[in-house]
């Protein structure tokens, strides 16, 4: 009969895509009770879209002028004045909870769980090391208050349907003042999100400017897929940063997964273990992608690439 | 001012680790050790801050075994002034690593501390944050631009949207992400210097540290292994085999 407070992630307007399988973990932990936080300065919309999330009994919001942009530092007095009376407080293993959660741990004299991916029982858990290459399982003290974040492409999305009742709470939380927000440089983009997204394909180095990523963003639009990138590619200032898929990038877990010129190294390779398919494009027989892809095809992506978008435009249009 | 830079000694990013057949935990006999990747990235942005002249001294501070002043002096090599080592032979959770931490930042008056944004053997991503906490002081995570005035900083982050700018008062932590710089390569004379440079031993107890574990790791395990994936020959069979798994229509 444990109580669960779920952090959500948002940016300003929509609910994040962490959220919803956030709910899902916490379901899986046992939650008798699971309530969603929402830290906004106007929180409505968002707590309405949360409110639908099937296994959410109730949405609380907190609206403070401080809460505009989600600074870890004004947010985390907050969520411990909250946490009072929940068993567990968990949040998505994205750059929001991963920058929160922690602080909120150590606020509350506690240790985390950081990426949290298999729920054994209600104190038992699995966790990724080592790039994914070591599985530990780990136990918690049930009478200390668990803080997790939750490697969101290891649990489903929750389901809709649901109409959770929705609360106004605020907390007598002092709000330090030394952490001022400046800006956002945020790519707009038509295309579905990496995280969430159900096909994404991805460029590395082979790649070697940004104008020949057009390739990938035209097989990409063909197959409404998100663009990722590797390490290599980021680095090299063919995409931005937040296109990286890795150990130290993004966690994902598409149904579809096209690596394209990336040789596969064990960083990139953890950020991609949990795709359904994996499709591997490369001109060396030997690269490790090869060993974790269900369907390689060896070759020139120059050639290779035109011909696959131009191939699947013909079939289906 | 005086930075301090957090170094943790853990399995080189090169390395294929492997699991113990008895569970026990990841194989470590013979293989190769280093400085944590982004722990290198922050030691390299406090010595180019101390080089600008508005850092006094950088002070790298590991927990860890004996065996971590290796990499101590890897750092003061680098360019490092001074190492801390705070002795602790146990597992150690990043909330006692950042009340360690915090018991030297006290000691030493520190103005700024960098840490990695994470260590690539626990992967946990934690100590940073966990130290700003204690501390109760501002962090950046993630950092990819850090630019520091007058007892303030403007740094920037990367974050899954894009990349966020705060501004922030002194002192502060911040974590690095992989974009904030490349570190430079050690130079042989270096290493004969880094010999003569102070290195101070101390320990959790002396620190009045203490980090008694919460968690208790049960066992460690390889990944389940993906199935064995087929060969294509050409974009027809590949289209043809897609369309057969039901992933393009
Ligand atoms: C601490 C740390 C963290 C890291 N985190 C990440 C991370 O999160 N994500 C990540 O991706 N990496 C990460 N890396 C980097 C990683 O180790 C690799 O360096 C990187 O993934 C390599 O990128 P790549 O595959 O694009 O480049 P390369 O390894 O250079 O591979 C390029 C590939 O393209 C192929 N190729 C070349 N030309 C063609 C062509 N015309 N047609 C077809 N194929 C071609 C080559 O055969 C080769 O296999 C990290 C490294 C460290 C040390």
């Amino acid at each position: 009969m444990s109580r669960v407070l779920v952090i959500a992630d948002h940016d300003g307007h929509q609910l994040g895509s962490g959220c919803s399988r956030c709910v899902t973990a916490a379901a899986k932990l046992g939650a008798a009770e699971l309530h969603v936080a929402v830290f906004a300065a106007a929180g409505g919309a968002i707590a309405a879209q949360a409110a639908e999330l099937a296994g959410v009994s109730k949405v609380l919001v907190v609206e403070r002028a401080e809460n505009a942009h989600l600074l870890a530092a004004v947010l985390a007095p907050q969520v411990v004045k909250l946490a009072a009376g929940y068993d567990y407080v968990i949040g998505p293993a994205n750059t929001f909870g991963k920058d929160l959660l922690p602080r909120v741990a150590a606020l509350l004299g506690v240790g985390q769980v950081s990426d949290l991916m298999f729920v054994e029982s209600a104190h038992r858990f699995r966790r990724p090391t080592y790039a994914g290459n070591a599985i530990v399982t780990i136990e918690s003290p049930p009478e200390v208050k668990l803080v997790a974040t939750i490697r969101t492409a290891s649990f489903a999305a929750a389901g809709g349907g649901g109409s959770a009742p929705i609360e106004a709470a605020s907390t007598d939380a002092v709000l330090p003042t030394h952490t001022r927000f400046v800006s956002i440089n945020a790519a707009k983009s038509d295309r579905p999100e990496l995280q969430s997204a159900k096909r994404v394909v991805s460029g590395g180095r082979a790649l070697a400017n940004s104008e020949n990523f057009q390739l990938i963003y035209a097989l990409a639009d063909r197959l409404g897929a998100a663009v990722g990138a590797s390490r290599a590619a980021v680095d090299a200032g063919y995409v931005p940063s937040d296109m990286q898929v890795g150990q130290t990038g993004k966690i994902i877990a598409p149904e579809l997964y096209m690596a394209i010129g990336i040789s596969g190294a064990i960083q990139h390779l953890t950020g991609i273990k949990d795709a359904r398919t994996i499709v591997a494009i490369n001109k060396d027989a030997e690269a490790p992608i090869f060993e974790v892809a269900d369907v390689g095809l060896v070759g020139d992506l120059f050639k290779i690439v035109p011909e696959l978008t131009a191939l699947l435009s013909k079939a289906s249009g | 001012m005086k930075i301090l830079v957090g170094i943790k000694r853990v399995v080189d990013y090169n390395v294929r680790v492997r699991v113990k057949p008895d569970g026990s935990g990841v194989a470590l006999d013979g293989v190769k050790m280093s400085i944590n990747p982004f722990d290198e990235i922050a030691l390299e942005e406090a010595l180019r801050i101390r080089e600008r002249n508005q850092a006094t001294e950088v002070i790298v501070v590991a927990v860890g075994p004996e065996e971590v002043q290796t990499q101590l002096r890897s750092a003061l090599a680098m360019g490092a002034d001074r190492a801390i080592l705070v002795k602790c032979d146990q597992p150690i959770e990043p909330q006692g690593v950042a009340r360690a931490l915090l018991a030297v930042i006290r000691q030493e008056q520190i103005g700024l501390a960098i840490l990695g944004k994470q260590a690539i053997d626990d992967d946990a991503g934690q100590t940073g944050q966990m130290l700003a906490a204690l501390w109760e002081r501002p962090q950046v995570t993630f950092a990819s631009k850090l630019e520091l005035q007058a007892e303030k900083a403007q740094v920037t982050r990367e974050v899954d949207s894009g990349l966020e700018t705060l501004s922030i008062d002194l002192p502060a932590v911040i974590t690095t992400d992989l974009r904030l710089n490349e570190p430079r390569y050690i130079k042989l004379p270096d290493i004969m210097k880094a010999k003569k440079k102070p290195l101070a031993v101390t320990d959790l107890a002396a620190l009045g540290v203490n980090a008694m574990p919460q968690f208790r790791v049960v066992k460690t395990e390889p990944p389940v292994p993906r199935a064995r994936g087929i060969m294509v020959k050409d974009v027809p069979e590949l289209v043809a085999e897609l369309r057969k798994r039901g992933v393009v229509s």
